[in-house]
């Protein structure tokens, strides 16, 4: 009997208990050769852990309010721009150009840029918040062409009707781009928006390289900041785990919310 | 019908022009790039006409309709409202717009607002009437074309029959001048176009100017006091329903006919 006398059904079952026992078997390989006592003591150490307290606290705040402050900005900013892209004439090109630059450099570059190049073009050019601020600033740059080419993409995908009836009624075209366009539009991105969120509140971490005090210090750098001081990387896994108790309930609560807007939609 | 709380931009050139009839249009081309849609269209409805407009599909005559508020733009020609060029620059085509009805083949429905809000949002933000006023003209509105218990629903959980008569209702609360119907039961079930149509013969006794652009040749014959055919960008035939539809002239007239009825 050959492998091809067996059935098609019989044969796909032998296939993947197969996969799953080689998977298993690496599993087992891997968690038997590592060296547990290390792991514990460098990466998930308790002593270390308990100096970290109440620091990572003030740290993690600074994350999701970093997070917060770049988004709400950032929004208003892309919904300016997205309607400037959507429009004719020189605003068309001021939104296009500004879209492609923010998306074309590198964040950490717009943020070094922002913190520490500024002050020095607008001679002694002071921001709120010091450089951390500068960087905000750097990072809301950046959200905001992101997002501007989101909330586009969400407006357009609004049926072309929707703006005949407004207009029909004889709304104006800002009166219909505010009551109409715009709230089905918002729903439409929820999507990509959570994902933008997301990406944003780890692009704060990009925050650190222009420096920081003890007060302005986000996740990441307080992360390293303590693995130097203790001469232990449990830090850094700390931030981590910190970053996943944040993101993993957002995204919960927008999947929720969509589904809440999908059945009234 | 009365005007409540009209509260209108008070431009004289908004104003209708006494004794004008309701639509004019004169010498009408529409040209899509290198597609000549529309070929030169006069037409004059006069008030409380229905004007039906029949013709096959890419005959022009969705264009035609949507020419007459200015969701297409004339390539040249003119469309008079109310004796009112709309085309001309200080007139204030908003103004203009509150005093078209125009229901659509799809509804067009605003999905994210109540049905109640998609009845008031215009009364409120166009012609400022206070938040009860809005509500009391759209539950009237909404009792006449029977669908006032979905006042607090959402236009998804909605027959498209109800979806379409809540469309009128919402045309209706802003007091139009006349209406304009864009093939408005082609989107729906066979059993829902019969309530759909009661509204409108409905609003045909009542005296509104209506223009109507439909595959239901019934209708039409019925209710129509003038039928248009259309073909090929140029109306080819009208007439009264029971000459265009039951004894018509043109051969063009006569193959599409044969084909529809």
């Amino acid at each position: 009997m050959t492998l091809n006398d067996i059935r098609p059904t019989v044969r796909r079952r032998i296939a993947r208990v197969t996969s799953y026992v080689v998977f298993l078997a690496l599993v087992v390989v891997v968690i038997a050769t590592a060296d547990w006592g290390i792991i514990v003591d460098k990466f998930f150490n308790p002593m270390v852990t308990g100096k970290m307290w109440p620091g990572i606290l003030r740290a993690a705040l600074n994350t999701v309010l970093y997070t917060l402050i770049s988004f709400a900005v950032g929004l208003v900013a892309a919904v300016v721009f997205a309607l400037m892209k959507m429009s004719k004439g020189p605003f068309r090109w001021f939104a296009t150009v500004y879209i492609e630059i923010f998306r074309g450099i590198p964040a950490m570059l717009t943020i070094f840029i922002m913190a520490l190049g500024m002050p020095i073009a607008f001679n002694g050019l002071k921001f709120p918040g010091g450089t951390t601020g500068g960087g905000l600033v750097g990072l809301m740059l950046v959200t905001s062409a992101y997002t501007a080419e989101i909330i586009r993409s969400g407006i357009v995908a609004v049926p072309k009707g929707q703006r005949e009836a407004a207009r029909s009624l004889g709304m104006s075209h800002m009166r219909t781009t505010v009551t109409v366009i715009l709230p089905q539009a918002f729903r439409i991105v929820i999507p990509p928006l959570t994902n933008e969120i997301v990406m944003l509140l780890k692009d704060t971490s990009l925050l650190g390289i222009v420096g920081a005090t003890m007060m302005s210090k986000e996740l990441t750098f307080f992360g390293r900041d303590g693995m130097t001081t203790y001469g232990n990387p449990t830090p850094l896994f700390v931030a981590a785990v910190i970053y996943l108790i944040i993101t993993i309930p957002l995204t919960y609560v927008v999947s929720r919310l969509e589904k809440r807007m999908a059945v009234k939609k | 019908m009365s005007r409540v709380g009209m509260e209108r931009a008070a431009h004289p050139r908004d104003t209708p022009v006494p004794g004008a009839p309701p639509i004019q249009v004169i010498d009408l081309h529409k040209s899509f790039g290198d597609n000549h849609v529309l070929k030169g269209i006069d037409l004059t409805v006069e008030k409380g006409e229905v004007v039906c407009v029949i013709g096959p599909s890419g005959s022009g005559k969705s264009t035609l309709l949507r020419s007459v508020n200015l969701l297409e733009w004339p390539t040249s020609g003119k469309v008079l409202i109310e004796g009112i060029d709309v085309q001309d620059p200080d007139v204030n085509l908003d103004t203009i717009r509150t005093r078209i009805g125009m229901v659509f083949q799809s509804f067009n429905l605003f999905p994210h607002m109540t049905v109640l809000r998609n009845v008031t949002i215009a009364q409120e933000k166009v012609l400022h009437r206070s938040k009860a006023d809005a509500q009391r003209v759209a539950m009237d509105m909404l009792e006449r074309v029977g669908v006032a218990e979905k006042a607090r629903s959402h236009p998804s959980q909605l027959s498209g029959g109800q979806q379409q008569r809540v469309a009128i209702a919402r045309s209706l609360s802003m007091n139009p001048d006349m209406m304009l119907f864009d093939e408005p039961t082609s989107a729906l079930d066979p059993e829902l176009v019969g309530e759909v149509l009661e509204v409108m013969r409905g609003l045909a006794a009542e005296g509104m100017t209506m223009m109507v652009v439909t595959h239901e040749m019934g209708f039409a014959r019925e209710v129509g006091k003038r039928v248009i055919f259309m073909d090929d960008g140029v109306i080819v035939e009208q007439g009264v329903p029971s000459d265009v539809i039951g004894n018509p002239q043109q051969p063009r007239t006569q193959a599409f006919l044969s084909k529809v009825l």
